[in-house]
């Protein structure tokens, strides 16, 4: 009984330390508090796997408002329900609110301070890794579930419509979803095609018979 | 009354904000200063000037100081509410109905598709880092942060979290004597 109380409590404990941590070093804004949540939820802690982290992260930018409140009460969630919630976005936001509060006399000196300028400004290249290292990590993910030719094709796909056409991020995301429910179904059915296209011994399920993959 | 006005006017102004963080202030603007007139235009200037100079979202910074200023603890979480539980939701309650369906074709389908776009969006974003950091401190000083966070983090598998730490270190002790 008691150790269970404590594991409960260690569950807390950990998010709440794990979004104070985000809280505290996420300078620069939204995108750069993103690797250091996926850092603490997937590869630190494992709450969850990089999969789910990008279908996570998919969704909350499709909605409007702060990214990293959106992670932190979704993580907050899954592990405690409403109250770790509570706990994930209060244990990121409150640091800073109080900050606020508190130092707004002090604005002049610190926004303008060579100090905070400095801190920032050797931060962002180390954000800028954690960016790198995960837009990597996403793309291998990528082609090991899409094979390379199709996998450049919507890097380039989504590369287009983000950096050229500037599409919005949600409607980008939006478009690859509803592709991405009817992609297995599109795959399969393109295989039957190619299979009764090249006659009937193209079938590669190593059954070997020449029936194809119907009633799945 | 002022609580239900902080509800409302931050409520306003981050369900429209897609996009992140930036997107959002034009619109906190617009209520704070025009709407509500809470803050004066050289007052809105200079919360968000700490706000850029503090870590944490800009949304939820904003919204307590707001909030406070305008109806104390109260107001401050009045507003904070209205800024994270609606998308908060929204994100929670699209997610499990997803999770219904985890096994389905199509999820799985759903999951592998964003891959490529995250991928590239990640991409973009480690660009403009870039961007920043060499227009911030010089091509030179980002290469050779960059690199040491590389071997680092990657390399040596350091947590983040430290790394960072000495960034604010060598940037808040170093630079400002450079």
């Amino acid at each position: 009984m008691a150790e269970e109380t404590e594991k409960r409590t260690g569950a807390y404990a950990q998010l709440a330390w794990a979004m104070i941590k985000t809280g505290i070093l996420g300078y620069g804004g939204g995108p750069s508090v993103i690797p250091l949540i996926r850092y603490e939820a997937v590869t630190h802690y494992k709450w969850m796997n990089d999969d789910e982290f990008g279908e996570v992260l998919a969704i909350a930018n499709a909605l409007p408002g702060p990214i990293a409140t959106k992670m932190g009460a979704y993580l907050g969630y899954r592990l405690k329900g409403v109250v770790g919630a509570a706990v994930g976005v209060l244990a990121h936001i409150l640091p800073s609110c109080i900050a606020m509060i508190a130092l707004l006399s002090a604005v002049q000196y610190l926004s303008e301070s060579p100090v905070v300028q400095g801190m920032i400004g050797a931060v962002t290249p180390v954000i800028a890794v954690m960016l790198g290292e995960m837009a990597y990590q996403f793309g291998e993910k990528a082609v090991k579930g899409l094979g390379v030719a199709l996998g450049i094709v919507f890097f380039g796909l989504s590369f287009a419509l983000l950096q050229v056409i500037h599409l919005h991020p949600a409607l980008v995301i939006a478009l690859f979803l509803a592709y991405g429910a009817f992609h297995y179904r599109a795959s399969a059915w393109f295989k039957r095609r190619r299979q009764e296209a090249t006659g009937s011994n193209g079938n590669n399920d190593g059954d070997g018979d020449n029936s194809d993959n119907s009633g799945k | 009354m002022d609580l239900i006005n902080l509800i409302v006017g931050f409520f306003l102004a981050n369900v429209l904000g897609y996009g992140g963080g930036p997107a959002s202030i034009p619109l906190m603007y617009q209520e704070i200063v025009n709407h509500y007139r809470w803050t004066t235009d050289h007052e809105f200037s200079n919360i968000l000037a700490l706000g850029n100079a503090l870590p944490g979202p800009i949304a939820t910074k904003i919204a307590a100081f707001v909030g406070y200023d305008v109806s104390g603890l109260a107001g401050a979480l009045a507003a904070l509410a209205a800024t994270v539980v609606p998308s908060a939701a929204a994100l929670i309650v699209l997610l499990k109905a997803l999770q219904r369906f985890r096994q389905s074709d199509a999820v799985k389908g759903m999951t592998l598709l964003v891959q490529p776009v995250i991928a590239v969006m990640m991409l973009l974003l480690t660009y403009e880092m870039g961007e920043s950091s060499i227009h911030h401190i010089g091509l030179w000083q980002s290469l050779g942060i960059a690199a040491v966070a590389f071997w680092a983090m990657i390399v040596k598998k350091i947590h983040p979290a430290l790394v960072i730490v000495a960034a604010f270190a060598y940037g808040g002790i170093v630079l400002p004597l450079v």
